[in-house]
């Protein structure tokens, strides 16, 4: 085959998966509204254009997509979710969903095998203008607490690009919709409550901006309905 | 479609027209901007009427099937705004499953079937024996009881009440025959007139409240208004039922007595919860829930009442 006659083959082949992609993206946004109705409560914040960095507390699998689904559509395209490569890379189904469908920031939760610092990532997608779903929990929280103590990344990010807001999302009801371990998800209404935006202070100490991001993710907590 | 179906949409129609041009009309002479609340408030009701009527007439032009169809998701609804505020551990997670994907889908099946033995108790002898056994299984006993209560009542109001409602098409009545879809008509007709009526009367007259601790715009004034509206109309309406104008009457007041109970039971619960509405789906109007409380607790009474005094079965 010649060279050209290759060109337009890849060519077709990565606009066909861009328009599988974007379907894949369409169905599991109308999944997420049916099996959740989701309900957006800006309190504190709009929906408006802007860079943003929105972390939320971390209960489900379905946490971002939720996120994802109540942005509008206009920010949704701009918006990427933070998670864990040794999740989704673990089957080429999950890596193309993970890659093209979420166009997710992957970062490796394993210090020792990680061939590049999670920071620098974010930091990066963030130059290249994207906005970032963040769970600063570093895991789902399957304890009795409502938020796990919060890993330092959310720092070390707000230092290095001190000039971005970031939005605190509380996100009620995806727990019971589906615990840890089950399949079948139980259609329930699930709030997400958007509170005003927080920048890291001059010379704030780590410790009294993770406490002070944390307390300002529970304090939405009342805000939605149970 | 029998034609006195036809004239009472007819004249729905008539006086959503009326509300429309109002609506709009108070829009364009006191805030054309939209910057009125309480008038903005107003259209959305109506535009939201608007929609529930047409899918009312759908389902009654599609018969049985589309019938129970509509009322199974609007049960899907209520129940999924009901269990979205009560108590719940992941122990309770297949039973929650199974109330929605296995006792809704049957109970709408049995009515649908029409078997009237089983319709009538599977909710509250096979659900409600067997939920809190998967519940128990899962282990977990910190508030066994509330949480089991909870979903109980959930599938109560929400599945078996608004259940009873298609089931109105199951009724063999002498001289009636094809148009059960009329009782439907006429119930939602009366009950929702009435809580429109309860709202007017209270806005116009109200001063007394019923019950302050529960619904602060619920009015001794407005209760009794709607109450003699809604029944005054129920019973005008007694050509499109069975009834005898004074046994229309008298079931106007009883469909109308309980579903204002319905709402202040549902206020309370609210209340407890402390939610305003019970979603969020129906503009203006809240959520399903909140449209539905009234005719949930009239609809059962209704059923049985016409089902022993006119029923042949």
């Amino acid at each position: 085959m010649t060279g050209g006659g290759q060109r337009v083959l890849s060519r077709l082949r990565r606009s066909s998966l861009a328009l599988v992609a974007g379907l894949l993206a369409k169905a599991i946004t109308l999944f997420a509204r049916l099996a959740t109705a989701p309900r957006a409560i800006w309190a504190g914040v709009e929906p408006r254009a802007g860079q943003r960095i929105y972390y939320a507390n971390h209960t489900s699998n379905g946490d971002f997509v939720l996120i994802w689904t109540v942005l509008p559509p206009v920010l949704r395209a701009k918006t990427r979710p933070v998670a864990a490569l040794d999740y989704w890379l673990r089957s080429p189904m999950r890596a193309f969903v993970g890659r093209d469908v979420f166009n997710a920031v992957l970062i490796d939760r394993r210090p020792d095998h990680r061939a590049e610092d999670p920071v620098t990532q974010m930091a990066e997608a963030l130059d290249g203008g994207a906005s970032l779903i963040l769970f600063p929990e570093g895991q789902r929280n399957s304890s009795e607490a409502p938020l796990l103590p919060f890993k330092s990344g959310l720092y070390h990010l707000a230092r290095q690009r001190p000039g971005v807001d970031l939005v605190p999302v509380w996100i009620s009801n995806l727990n019971h919709v589906m615990p840890k371990g089950e399949i079948i998800p139980v259609p329930l209404i699930c709030t997400l409550t958007f509170g005003a935006p927080l920048r890291l202070a001059d010379d704030e100490p780590k410790d009294a901006f993770l406490a002070r991001t944390a307390v300002a993710l529970l304090a939405l907590r009342t805000g939605g309905a149970a | 479609m029998t034609p006195h179906l036809a004239y009472l949409l007819f004249g729905v129609a008539v006086f959503l027209l009326a509300a429309t041009a109002i609506g709009q009309i108070l829009r364009a002479r006191v805030a054309p901007d939209g910057s009125n609340p309480a008038i903005e408030n107003l259209n959305a009701r109506i535009a939201a009427w608007w929609a529930m009527v047409i899918l009312l007439a759908i389902a009654f032009l599609a018969g049985r099937p589309g019938v129970v169809l509509l009322f199974a998701i609007l049960s899907f609804a209520a129940l999924r705004e009901f269990l979205s505020l009560t108590r719940k551990s992941a122990a309770d997670h297949w039973a929650l499953a199974a109330a929605f994907f296995v006792v809704l889908p049957v109970q709408y099946l049995l009515v649908g079937i029409d078997w009237y033995g089983f319709y009538a108790i599977f909710i509250p002898v096979y659900a409600f024996l067997l939920l809190p056994v998967l519940s128990a299984l899962r282990g977990g006993p910190a508030d066994f009881l509330d949480r089991v209560a909870e979903t109980q009542w959930a599938l109560m109001i929400s599945v078996y009440c608004v259940s009873h409602v298609p089931a109105l098409l199951s009724l063999q009545i002498a001289g009636f025959e094809g148009q059960n879809v009329l009782l439907i008509a006429w119930l939602i007709f009366t009950v929702q007139l009435s809580d429109v009526m309860q709202y007017v009367w209270g806005k116009l007259f109200g001063r007394r409240p019923l019950a302050p601790s529960l619904s602060p715009s619920k009015t001794w004034e407005g209760f009794l208004g709607g109450l003699a509206t809604a029944t005054a109309a129920g019973a005008a309406f007694w050509w499109l039922t069975p009834f005898a104008p004074g046994q229309a009457a008298l079931m106007a007041l009883v469909v109308t007595v309980m579903g204002s109970f319905g709402g202040l039971v549902m206020s309370a619960i609210k209340r407890d919860k402390g939610v305003k509405d019970w979603g969020h789906l129906i503009a203006g109007h809240g959520g399903f829930l909140d449209r539905l409380d009234s005719v949930v607790f009239a609809a059962p009474i209704f059923f049985h009442l016409t089902r022993y005094f006119w029923s042949q079965t």
